[in-house]
């Protein structure tokens, strides 16, 4: 344990986990709604949102901040985790549709008669589970495997995995997909039998993703403390050094990369139902050039720095969305080259300033 | 559409033989005229037969006036519309438009039958073009009655283009002809034609009882198809330079930010939509002036400085700090490009802005019957050359080109030799930047400008320049080519959505095999 965090940090971590299991549910659940201190489902969303953004920085943290591969096609893993979790929850929605149809709305719109082939199995929760995990861990694996082996690094990494986002989401632009096109999925109706818009349904949601999050970063903690993370750092800094010393980068690159791709997918897959849609949009290149602002914010190489970020930076922007719309994207703009001229380490090294 | 009725263009025929033996010209037939505006069903047909044979330049206007909607009653009155007046049919008087007006409604049928009367009264006008549209109209098919009148043409036309679609037209009607010789010659014109239409006739023929027209129709077949397939290829190549010079344009600016300096600068894309918008401008400055269609004239020069001036502000106070840290000029240029959106979007509107081709850019040649190449694409072709021209020769003929291959081979030496690097920098930048700017006055000629016009271009312009091989121009111009061609080829028999995504993905998967690109530069530098 000591490896992990220190005396204070162990404190912050409890005082997290403290906060989303004990006064989120209290004060949504217990505190009857109209009362000065109760907490508004929307606050509960929200917060739950965040927290599948801050998976998202951990994990982008891992491979850019300790093994120096700036990804640009995480929202593509992350809306991939998403999608897999979508196809389960329309299959829940059963007949409930606007057809009364077996099949969701869209492929009747279509006049299918039957599921396509991608959406075999996907009404039983653990093949959606396994789906959630495989798919973009196998994709990350391949497309790593053969991008590290071929030794493209630096931009040209980012320059594909952009290339990768953008083609992945014209595909899923296509009707022809099967997964909805444009529209995506969206009107869930529940999630493994419970009626997903209820509070308690919503606040076990939350309480998932709080827990997937802390998980996240201790494992995340975890693997940079151990030797495996030495050497990430280690390739990160003189990638050629390590290789005389007789690694072979490649494995851990695709390792960490792969691992960093799950945990999006998982993020992905606790986002959908709490935020109750899933489209293409979520996969073109500037919704992934944002994780990685998310990251910068925070301080990346620090874990914690990420997850800090995700919360700023989402939080002002759910504020500014509503209260000044057209400059949300001045003040976007604006921290991406702030911080990229001033904060190199993030508002983390702000903070930490000796 | 042409299926106006057997009857009726026979009765026009008829009119229009009797107009041209006897041109005694008459007064405009009020009962024809009342008949066609009151009438129902064959009475109206049966009045535009009698129009057409009066001769009378009136009766041409009132079929005109009845074809475009303009036509129009109050009572027992019928007069034409013309803007806020009733025009008399008979007379030419004007006067204020009655309130109690109705529409003289028309029937696909009717209206059928009137667009071949007004293309047959067409075909004996003394205007060369007028004549040339009637032709071409009737060219698409027409009814086979009419034959007597498009061999009464024949005989009379002079002018080559104008004989050779009678030609088709009179062949396409003798298909059907009684005489076997007639039919066979019918279907050799036909077999020297390069008309889609010539193909769809002979189809039907293949299948014919008789063997000797049967082989012959498969001949003139053949030859018609082979014709028509060099036209698509034809197109399809054309249509992949076109696609290939605009990636090119878009990615040349690239090619010297990133290519040459080494600079990740995502807001390319916007300074793409800057020269749009600065087109825009300038277009809308020239509006209702008699210089209308050499605006362009003035906008080239505005989108390159305009553009280019925005990416020196943008190197100077941001840039310039991170040389030598790519991701973090990524992102850095992210942020701009996210403020440079919005600006555009507070000054112009979130909405598309309409930009008009100059009127020489409008229209098309037409190189064979199914193929069109539109003019603004082939001025686009020619700028893109004359761009890649004007840039290589400063590059290799100016002191500011020696120097920027100097600052790129080797930037501490050209600085210990005195070249002012960080001024040559801004100088590069601004000149990338330009080309961008260039690369958005040609798209506004083909395209919607709006703020996200440059976010389209970003991933492309990048992985062309990465495709050919950073550094290299030649290899730029190369990828370009390459990416147009495979592009409009998939497209041809996938689609355009899974097209890109080939491409796409053959750019990964090509980069993985050979990450220097198409063509490397040697060196012994590593990192």
């Amino acid at each position: 344990m000591g490896r992990l965090y220190g005396m204070r940090g162990w404190i912050i971590l409890g005082a997290g986990a403290f906060s989303a299991f004990v006064v989120f549910p209290f004060f949504n659940l217990v505190v009857p709604a109209g009362h000065a201190l109760h907490l508004s489902n929307f606050w509960v969303t929200l917060a739950g949102k965040i927290m599948c953004y801050a998976i998202v920085a951990v994990a982008l943290d891992l491979v850019w901040g300790y093994a120096g591969i700036l990804s640009l096609g995480h929202g593509l893993f992350f809306a991939l985790g998403g999608y897999a979790m979508g196809m389960y929850l329309m299959r829940q929605i059963g007949r409930e549709g606007q057809y009364q149809s077996e099949l969701p709305d869209f492929m009747v719109f279509l006049d299918w008669k039957e599921f396509p082939w991608q959406w075999w199995m996907t009404d039983h929760f653990w093949w959606a589970a396994a789906l959630i995990v495989l798919v973009p861990g196998v994709l990350a694996f391949v497309f790593g495997f053969f991008a590290f082996r071929s030794r493209v690094k630096g931009v040209y990494f980012s320059i594909i995995t952009q290339a990768l986002t953008f083609a992945a989401m014209l595909l899923f632009f296509r009707n022809n997909t099967g997964f909805g096109g444009n529209n995506g999925f969206t009107d869930f109706k529940r999630i493994i039998g419970f009626a997903i818009t209820t509070p308690q349904t919503r606040m076990a949601l939350f309480a998932i993703t709080a827990f997937t999050l802390l998980a996240t970063l201790l494992l995340a903690r975890w693997v940079v403390t151990s030797k495996f993370g030495r050497v990430l750092a280690a390739i990160r800094d003189a990638e050629t050094r390590v290789m005389f010393c007789g690694y072979d980068p490649v494995h851990y690159k695709v390792a960490v990369f792969t691992a960093s791709a799950v945990l999006c997918g998982i993020a992905g897959a606790l986002y959908v139902p709490q935020v109750g849609i899933i489209n293409p949009g979520e996969m073109s290149p500037a919704n992934s050039i944002e994780i990685a602002i998310w990251v910068a914010v925070g301080g990346r190489g620090t874990l914690v720095g990420p997850l800090l970020g995700a919360g700023l930076v989402n939080g002002a922007k759910s504020y500014f969305t509503q209260a000044f719309p057209e400059y949300w994207l001045y003040f976007l703009g604006l921290i991406f080259i702030l911080v990229t001229l001033f904060l190199p380490r993030g508002v983390l090294g702000l903070l930490s300033r000796k | 559409m042409f299926s106006g009725g057997t009857r009726a263009a026979a009765a026009i025929v008829s009119a229009a033989l009797f107009l041209f033996c006897a041109p005694a010209a008459l007064a405009l037939d009020r009962a024809a005229v009342e008949s066609l505006a009151f009438g129902e069903g064959d009475e109206r047909l049966a009045a535009i037969a009698a129009l057409v044979a009066e001769g009378d330049p009136k009766a041409l206007v009132v079929l005109k006036a009845l074809a475009q909607g303009e036509m129009q009653t109050s009572g027992k009155r019928v007069f034409i519309v013309r803007g806020d007046k009733a025009v008399d049919p008979f007379t030419g008087a004007e006067s204020a438009l009655p309130a109690d007006r109705e529409d003289v409604v028309a029937n696909n049928r009717l209206r059928a039958t009137v667009a071949d009367a007004l293309a047959v009264l067409n075909l004996f006008s003394p205007e060369r073009a007028a004549r040339l549209a009637s032709a071409r109209v009737l060219a698409e098919g027409a009814d086979a009655a009419l034959y007597p009148l498009i061999e009464k043409a024949l005989s009379k036309e002079k002018d080559a283009e104008i004989r050779g679609l009678l030609e088709i037209t009179a062949a396409g009607m003798q298909l059907k002809a009684e005489s076997r010789d007639v039919r066979l010659a019918a279907i050799r014109t036909l077999g020297r034609t390069s008309n889609p239409n010539s193909k769809t006739l002979l189809l039907e023929l293949v299948a014919d009882a008789d063997p000797d027209i049967r082989r012959e129709a498969r001949m003139s077949l053949d030859a018609v198809e082979k014709r028509l397939a060099w036209g698509e290829w034809l197109g399809l190549a054309f249509a992949g330079i076109s696609l290939g010079s605009i990636l090119l344009l878009a990615a040349l600016g690239l090619a010297i930010t990133y290519g040459l300096m080494g600079v990740i600068n995502m807001a390319h894309g916007e300074l793409i939509m800057i020269g749009a918008y600065a087109t825009y401008v300038v277009q809308n400055a020239f509006r209702g002036s008699a210089l209308f269609d050499w605006y362009l004239a003035a906008a080239v020069p505005a989108a390159f400085i305009v553009s280019g001036l925005v990416g020196i502000a943008l190197e100077r106070t941001v840039i310039r700090w991170l040389y030598g840290r790519p991701l973090e000029t990524l992102l850095a240029t992210w942020g701009l490009s996210l403020i440079l959106i919005q600006t555009v979007r507070t000054l112009f509107g979130a909405q598309n802005v309409q930009v008009e081709n100059p009127s020489f850019m409008s229209g098309g040649i037409q190189v064979l019957s199914n193929v069109v190449l539109p003019w603004s694409r082939i001025y686009i072709v020619l700028f893109v050359a004359l761009v890649l021209v004007g840039m290589w020769l400063l590059l290799s003929r100016t002191r500011l080109g020696l120097f920027i291959r100097g600052v790129t081979q080797n930037r501490a030496m050209a600085s210990c030799v005195g070249v002012p690097t960080s001024r040559v920098d801004m100088w590069a930048f601004g000149l990338g930047s330009g080309i961008a700017g260039l690369a958005g006055c040609a798209l506004s000629q083909l395209g919607n400008v709006g703020p996200e016009l440059g976010q389209g271009y970003i991933v492309d312009s990048f992985l062309v320049v990465v495709f050919g091989g950073v550094g290299q121009l030649a290899g730029t111009v190369y990828a370009a080519l390459v990416l147009g061609f495979a592009n409009k080829l998939l497209e041809s028999w996938s689609g355009a959505v899974l097209a890109k995504i080939a491409v796409l993905v053959f750019i990964i998967v090509f980069i993985q095999r050979r990450p220097q690109g198409l063509f490397a530069l040697r060196g012994r530098v590593t990192d």
